[in-house]
């Protein structure tokens, strides 16, 4: 059962993964893009509709590009949005934490749109999508994972969407700590006036992290839609995970390679009161806030430390102007 | 031409919006030279050196380097021109490291590689006499030491065309030394060197020409043997000024604040305050010196009943009754109501004292408006005072409902400093009250505050520039990380002196562990 529980538990933490990796890259350039949970919620959708859309098409499926098409629609999606945010508060200079709140009513909003669009299409009794051809391509996995026993079961018994997850994050936490353009984002989150000083261009800086921040923050819509729930979208069936993933930034204090650990224990959290046997259901409530409990804790500790290297970047949330005197 | 200029201005104009920051300004630096731009506040230096470092573009005007014309529109312009700027404010990012800060925005392999970068830096220390250590981290580091990391950053893009903006204004007097020494090595290596200062005396022993700017248009440059104190603050103002403050001897003095043995303690369990113990006394004006940020903020706000003590007692001799209070145990409110009055000019501004989006009659109310009897608000008197002191102390502003935001700097302290003594206060306390003002409007409140002594004010003025401690006060206590490390007679000590002090590690420090 314990192993069920770890799988289940990565599972769960694959789309907060992909959501934490993207929003921190996002904070590291200094914009504090609170609408993560809307962009999610578009990474899943225009994955589901390029997946729809070729389902319906086609008579059988080419695996190759059953997974292409919906990969490509999401990322088409997700970087809209992001491309959306950035020029709200990049360009336009406008306030990043009401501009964020708005993406996600808006994200969801859009979401629900299309998905009911196009269930209507389907003209089907259920209020759902399923997809289950993409949904077989997404979810292949590796031949001999299940020879393994236990060790197969918990390290290789995932889609490739999951191992690219860790592996973004490993890439991020690398591109961060050893490149020299990593140097020179986390100097725009920092302090933007001396990055512009030191002839980097904050806005190419803020657009590029916003944009690529938003297309890994969509996969992890994608990853859910597609393999988590089996090919079947259903309105806000996405629940409250963008959130969760904005706190699980909070909790790797802004490391990605933390937030591998992190988004398992977060998924853990998330679904351990399925695995305790006889629990009222206002127990199993109260347990699914722990991640959110969590995530206050480690708020606590870390502005208690106050160690400098714990703390956000230290021009989260502000737009920068050149000339402002 | 013909002659080694490295860089050379003409006719430079740059205005925002309705506002002329610089008008047709000229200038020359000859490589193996020191230039010091001089002029008020508001004159226009930082905006020009702003646009030769390509923050700012100008609308008109050429900038030739080497005798051959450019245009310079961002700071990679600037660099690969060889200009490098030294910000007042300084451009680090706090959580990395110096090597990180220095070769930010460089071009290079994708992948850095530190400990080359250190070996460079290094050896650029050594060729210049500075000490830095590249691995650690900025927040951990002293101001001059930041300073340095600024310098070394813009020899590292290899600069021979340096621009400091105000590098004195936050060093002691021992580092400003040292730092002028470095920069005559650069001098002497041929680099053209342009320092924007507001300290007369340094422009007089560091620099070979001065350029002055009087609102943001150019005055003249002179050669620094051939002029004096005198001739440059009227090439500055425009006329004649009177540089003496005129310090009476202090009259019927009686002790009027006691500060005994106090100490206070942060979260982080860190003693901001140590033991301190001093008295100010009425018609005297007690001068506190220091490096920024050894105390004199928690001091003052404790004397203010802003900062809880952990030890100590505060005694306050009122005047009018002769009793004796305690101000440890009162509110912060009563103890305005027994004249204790503080001005404190913090490095913002506005960050304390004035709500900068309300206007100069409702920041007076700010004082008063528990003075009402009914609900309502009553502007007639804080009216008048905005007025008065708009009028008394030459505050530029269209009118009193103007927003405390949209005045200058200088204009916003005098509003401050005007409240405050308003109130006819018992003890005045005004922390740095002229920081970042010129000088003309620094005289003005320097009278101000001797006026207030001569009625026999208790004056507790915390100031940076030592040659103005020295003038003004009476007496000087010197504090160094939170412990009294001296008490002098402003007037016989020297500046030495009290820069020695400033810097004293004061014994308990090694014994405690």
């Amino acid at each position: 059962m314990i192993v069920a529980f770890i799988q289940r538990a990565v599972v769960q933490g694959i789309p907060l993964l992909f959501g934490s990796t993207g929003e921190i890259i996002t904070e590291k350039s200094g914009n504090l893009n609170l609408g993560t949970a809307g962009v999610m919620y578009v990474g899943g959708i225009s994955g589901v509709i390029g997946a729809f859309l070729y389902e319906q098409s086609v008579e059988t499926v080419n695996p190759a590009l059953a997974v292409l098409i919906p990969l490509f629609s999401s990322i088409l999606g997700s970087a809209f949005m992001g491309l959306l945010y950035s020029f709200l508060t990049v360009t336009l200079r406008a306030n990043q934490n009401v501009t964020g709140l708005a993406l996600t009513t808006f994200g969801v909003g859009f979401g629900n749109f299309f998905g009911g669009s196009l269930i209507k299409l389907l003209d089907s009794d259920t209020p759902s999508i399923t997809l289950t051809q993409t949904s077989n391509c997404f979810k292949q996995t590796l031949p001999f994972a299940d020879k393994l026993g236990w060790f197969g079961d918990i390290f290789l018994s995932y889609s490739f969407l999951a191992y690219a997850a860790i592996i973004i994050a490993l890439l991020a936490s690398f591109f961060f700590n050893r490149t020299r353009a990593g140097l020179h984002l986390r100097a725009v989150g920092e302090n933007p006036a001396t990055a512009d000083a030191a002839g980097i261009n904050v806005s190419k800086y803020k657009y590029l992290s916003t944009c690529i921040g938003s297309i890994i923050a969509g996969f992890g819509g994608l990853y859910y839609v597609m393999d988590y729930a089996c090919g079947v979208w259903s309105n806000d069936g996405f629940g409250d995970r963008g959130w969760l993933a904005i706190a699980l930034v909070i909790f790797a204090v802004w490391k990605p390679n933390f937030s591998i650990l992190g988004s398992i224990l977060f998924g853990g959290l998330f679904i351990i009161h399925n695995y305790i046997p006889n629990l009222s259901i206002s127990m199993q409530e109260m347990f699914k806030m722990t991640p959110y409990v969590v995530t206050i804790i480690v708020l606590i500790i870390i502005s208690m430390r106050r160690k400098r290297e714990t703390q956000p970047p230290a021009s989260l949330g502000l737009s920068y102007f050149r000339e402002e005197r | 031409m013909g002659t080694q200029a490295a860089i050379e201005l003409k006719n430079i104009t740059k205005t925002f919006g309705s506002v002329v920051a610089n008008k047709d300004v000229c200038l020359t630096v000859n490589r193996g030279e020191i230039l010091s731009i001089l002029g008020e506040n508001g004159s226009g230096k930082t905006t020009l050196m702003n646009m030769i470092s390509g923050i700012y573009f100008p609308d008109h005007g050429q900038i030739f380097i080497d005798g051959n014309e450019v245009v310079i529109r961002s700071p990679k312009d600037a660099f690969n021109y060889k200009i490098g700027m030294i910000h007042q404010h300084f451009k680090l990012v706090d959580v990395f490291s110096a090597a990180e800060n220095i070769i930010l925005g460089l071009d290079g392999e994708d992948k850095f590689n530190v400990k080359q970068s250190a070996e460079k830096i290094k050896k650029i220390s050594e060729q210049y006499g500075f000490e830095i250590d590249p691995n650690k981290k900025i927040y951990e580091m002293s101001v001059s030491e930041k300073q340095t990391v600024e310098i070394i950053k813009v020899l590292y893009r290899g600069a021979d065309i340096l621009i400091l903006d105000e590098p004195t204004a936050v060093l002691t007097p021992q580092e400003a030394q040292k730092l002028f020494s470095v920069l005559r090595r650069m001098r002497d290596d041929g680099k053209a060197i342009i320092i924007i200062t507001h300290k007369l005396h340094e422009v007089l022993s560091l620099s070979d020409k001065v350029a002055v700017l009087r609102k943001g248009e150019y005055i003249g440059t002179v050669t620094t043997k051939d002029t004096d104190e005198s001739q440059l603050t009227e090439m500055m103002v425009g006329k004649k000024v009177d540089l003496n403050i005129s310090r009476s001897k202090p009259e019927s003095t009686a002790d009027r604040l006691e500060v005994k043995n106090i100490s206070c303690i942060n979260r982080e369990g860190v003693k901001l305050l140590d033991d301190v113990t001093f008295t100010a006394r009425s018609g005297e004006i007690l001068g506190i010196a220091g490096i920024a940020g050894s105390g004199q903020r928690e001091l003052l706000e404790s004397i203010a009943g802003l900062q809880k003590l952990n030890e100590g007692n505060i005694l306050y001799h009122d005047p009018k009754t002769g009793k004796i209070d305690n101000l440890r145990d009162k509110t912060p409110m009563q103890i305005r109501d027994l004249g204790v009055r503080l001005s404190f000019v913090p490095e913002d501004r506005l960050g304390m004292g004035l709500v900068g989006n309300m206007d100069i009659i409702d920041n007076m109310m700010l004082r008063s408006y528990r003075k009402g009897k009914s609900i309502f608000l009553q502007r007639k008197q804080p009216k008048d005072l905005a007025k008065k002191i708009i009028e008394d102390l030459e505050v530029v502003t269209p009118d009193a409902n103007t927003p405390v935001r949209r005045l200058s700097g200088g204009n916003v302290q005098k509003v401050l400093v005007g409240r405050e003594i308003a109130a006819s206060p018992t003890v005045l306390m005004a922390a740095y009250p002229v920081r970042g003002l010129d000088i003309n409007s620094s005289y003005l409140i320097y009278n101000l505050l001797n006026e207030q002594k001569e009625n026999g004010v208790a004056v507790i003025f915390v100031g940076e520039d030592l040659d103005v401690l020295l003038e003004l006060c009476d007496r000087i206590v010197v504090i160094s990380s939170g412990k009294i490390s001296g008490a002098v007679d402003a007037r016989t000590a020297t500046k030495e002196e009290i820069g020695l002090l400033m810097t004293k590690n004061c014994g308990g420090e090694t014994n405690e562990h």
